[in-house]
């Protein structure tokens, strides 16, 4: 039973990703907190992970923030290239 | 109630749709000439296939869907052999340790930690550089899922792929990421 909860530092990171975006199981959540028992590594993997989370946080609503829009330029040369193909 | 059917007027597609297209390319493949080319190449192949418009569906959703296929045949190129021959960074043993850390891949102590807002341009800045490190398929998918934040269900429709595909895009994305930022920002 306890052979199945063993996993290792490659899967443990995947999970924490996985987590930063609150998407992991139950099970899986058991599994990585069995894991930091014996391995700091992926235990200071996940703090890092956290405060970058953070940051891509910060990121995202900034990017969201931006509104793209074609020029008119490119807009009246999408134009003309459309009305040159219905001919 | 009748259903309404919806018509197709191609003459007001750039002024009405040519905006929403691009926006929504972009925040999926966030290169803008790749962006303008997805666009284009949509309006070409709705004005092609006009005739099988149904009018079932509005023009804008029409044309989503045909943008959608447009992007997916991207994503497929470039996951392709031209694709997957992109520099992967390996972080984990593959011998006899396996899916252990590898020594020289090992988080290591974060010396520079105060600054972490992205109002500061230089960390924003580097943080751009190392995401357009990544391979691109990583960063398409990093970016729909933690920059867009877009619902898993969503992503691996519209790239058609599984959802335990997607997780291991992101996990190779994150930690790939994680040592740009270590070598670049936090221990720079």
């Amino acid at each position: 039973m306890f052979k199945s909860l063993k996993i290792t530092c490659d899967e443990a990171t995947t999970i924490c990703d996985k987590n930063q975006y609150g998407e992991a199981s139950i099970k899986e959540l058991i599994k990585l907190n069995i894991h930091f028992i014996r391995c700091r590594i992926c235990a200071k993997y996940t703090k890092q992970n956290m405060a970058l989370s953070k940051l891509y946080k910060g990121y995202s609503k900034n990017c969201k923030s931006i509104k793209h829009c074609l020029s008119s330029e490119e807009k009246d040369a999408l134009k003309n290239a459309l009305e040159e193909s219905k001919q | 109630m009748a259903e309404k059917i919806h018509t197709i007027n191609t003459n007001k597609w750039i002024d009405n749709y040519a905006d929403y297209l691009y926006n929504y390319a972009i925040s999926r493949v966030n290169n803008s000439d790749l962006a303008k080319d997805l666009v284009q190449e949509t309006f070409f192949a709705g004005l092609k296939s006009a005739k099988n418009f149904k009018g079932k569906a509005s023009e804008r959703t029409w044309l989503v869907s045909i943008l959608k296929r447009k992007i997916i045949d991207h994503y497929r190129k470039i996951n392709s052999k031209k694709g997957q021959a992109e520099v992967r960074m390996n972080f984990y043993n593959d011998g006899e340790n396996e899916g252990d850390w590898l020594e020289e891949r090992v988080p290591q102590k974060w010396d520079n930690t105060s600054e972490t807002s992205i109002e500061n341009e230089e960390l924003k800045d580097q943080l751009e550089a190392c995401i357009d490190n990544l391979p691109e398929k990583y960063a398409m998918v990093f970016r729909m899922k933690t920059v867009q934040e877009f619902e898993t269900e969503e992503i691996c429709k519209e790239l058609d792929i599984t959802a335990s595909n997607l997780w291991v895009i992101i996990h190779r994305a994150r930690t790939q990421l994680r040592k740009c930022m270590e070598d670049n920002w936090f221990n720079n």
